[in-house]
């Protein structure tokens, strides 16, 4: 999801095959893999890489909402997201741990995202242009991250397991409050509808895209599934998504900007139109409306706050020596 | 890299009559840091009481490969557990 299907993930190993079966066993048994444990260097790079590209999601996430701090409309709503925003950042912060029982340092990840070669989720490098955009990012970004945060729950990776465990208890409050603000928009006045349609207009094909390509397109998915990192392919949770979504925006009164959504009574889901891939790719690589912003705002972060690193490691240091003196 | 922030396991205490318990961990330069980093990272929605940050350089674990010789024999010690030994039915509940 934030992973997007591991895009550029190297599942490539190079153990015995003897290594390589005893591994599979313990993956088919359901058994979990903890830190320390042996464990193919495909496995470890396909973690490295989808746990590093989540954190990254979940921190650069926190630009297109932190928006909107600011210019909440009320009390509560400034209330509410400046905690989905903090949650945001301790999502990072739970998955960078994650990552890091790997052996692959903050540090490390972070020149990754700052040089571009890491990825993170297509979704955030859209603007958001209106405050509906706040209601939708709950409603439908965060509802789609769940449906695929879920199975991670399963994952056979102990450390990210875990981390997705406290993250779906939190994400649950996101898209709430997602849906709230979208309801009451929707019973407002005229223009306060026309904002929702508008957003829900702008954001319904990138949140498709969210899930990652087609199944016959997704690369490395099927070594993910045997080694159980990833536990439905991309299309059924990208369906899945959509059969629950479709009702609880018609509850809103909205219109999808699909004019090919509608139920299938055979597969007992809807079908939809083609997701535009060539958007998909062009904004992944780096051509989204966003991306430049993104990254220019995490350097100047990351930059700017140097020197608090600097000077927190030499006071520690101080007061170390200070004791050592005082024994 | 030389200037690395030190990583800590973050431990939390639920409520009193429970143990703290491991929930993850956090980078901060010294243990004054940890403690307000654990605070805000992990006790958003009541999750404790109490905080415990130890530096992961200090947690000294046993090794995975000899797990099999630390932690399989046990099962074989079935005379350890009290269904290994029958009562008769007449002495009641034991």
């Amino acid at each position: 999801m934030y992973s997007q299907g591991l895009i550029g993930a190297d599942g490539r190993t190079e153990e015995t095959e003897d290594f390589l079966a005893a591994f599979q066993r313990r993956m088919d048994a359901e058994e979990k893999i903890e830190p320390n444990d042996a464990m193919p260097e495909g496995y470890r790079r396909t973690l490295v890489r989808q746990i590093g590209q989540h954190a990254h999601s979940e921190i650069v996430g926190m630009l297109p909402e932190g928006n909107w701090i600011t210019r909440a409309p009320s009390l509560k709503r400034k209330a509410a997201l400046l905690a989905k925003v903090q949650d945001e950042g301790g999502h990072g912060l739970y998955l960078y741990s994650a990552a890091e029982t790997l052996g692959v340092t903050r540090e490390q990840m972070t020149e990754e995202l700052l040089s571009g070669k890491a990825k993170y989720s297509s979704i955030f490098n859209y603007p958001t242009l209106s405050w509906a955009d706040i209601g939708i990012i709950g409603w439908l970004v965060d509802g789609a991250a769940i449906m695929n945060q879920i199975p991670l729950c399963r994952c056979s990776y102990g450390p990210y397991a875990r981390a997705m465990i406290r993250v779906c208890r939190e994400e649950s409050f996101h898209q709430r409050q997602g849906y709230e603000l979208c309801l009451t928009l929707s019973r407002g006045t005229e223009a306060q509808k026309a904002m929702l349609q508008d957003a829900l207009d702008r954001w319904w094909w990138p949140c498709l895209m969210m899930f990652g390509p087609h199944d016959g397109d997704s690369l490395h998915s099927d070594q993910s599934m045997a080694w159980k990192i990833k536990r439905f392919s991309n299309d059924d949770l990208r369906q899945k998504f959509i059969d629950a979504t479709v009702p609880q925006g018609e509850y809103l009164g909205l219109t999808f900007p699909d004019p090919e959504l509608k139920w299938n009574e055979e597969k007992g889901g809807y079908d939809h139109g083609p997701i535009d891939w060539e958007e998909f790719w062009r904004v992944v690589k780096g051509g989204g409306q966003m991306n430049r912003d993104r990254i220019t705002a995490r350097k100047k972060a990351w930059d700017e706050g140097a020197w608090v690193r600097e000077a927190a490691l030499v006071h520690a240091e101080k007061r170390r020596a200070r004791q050592l003196a005082a024994e | 890299m030389a200037n690395e922030t030190p990583l800590w396991e973050v431990f939390i205490r639920p409520r009193n009559g429970l143990s703290h318990k491991h929930v993850g961990s956090l980078h901060a330069a010294d243990e004054v840091l940890a403690l307000q980093a654990a605070r805000d990272v992990y006790t958003r929605r009541g999750e404790g009481n109490s905080i415990w940050v130890v530096r992961s350089v200090d947690i000294v674990a046993s090794d995975p490969d000899q797990s099999a010789e630390n932690f399989d024999p046990t099962a074989e010690k079935i005379y350890r557990h009290p269904t290994f030994y029958e009562i008769p039915e007449d002495v009641g509940h034991m």
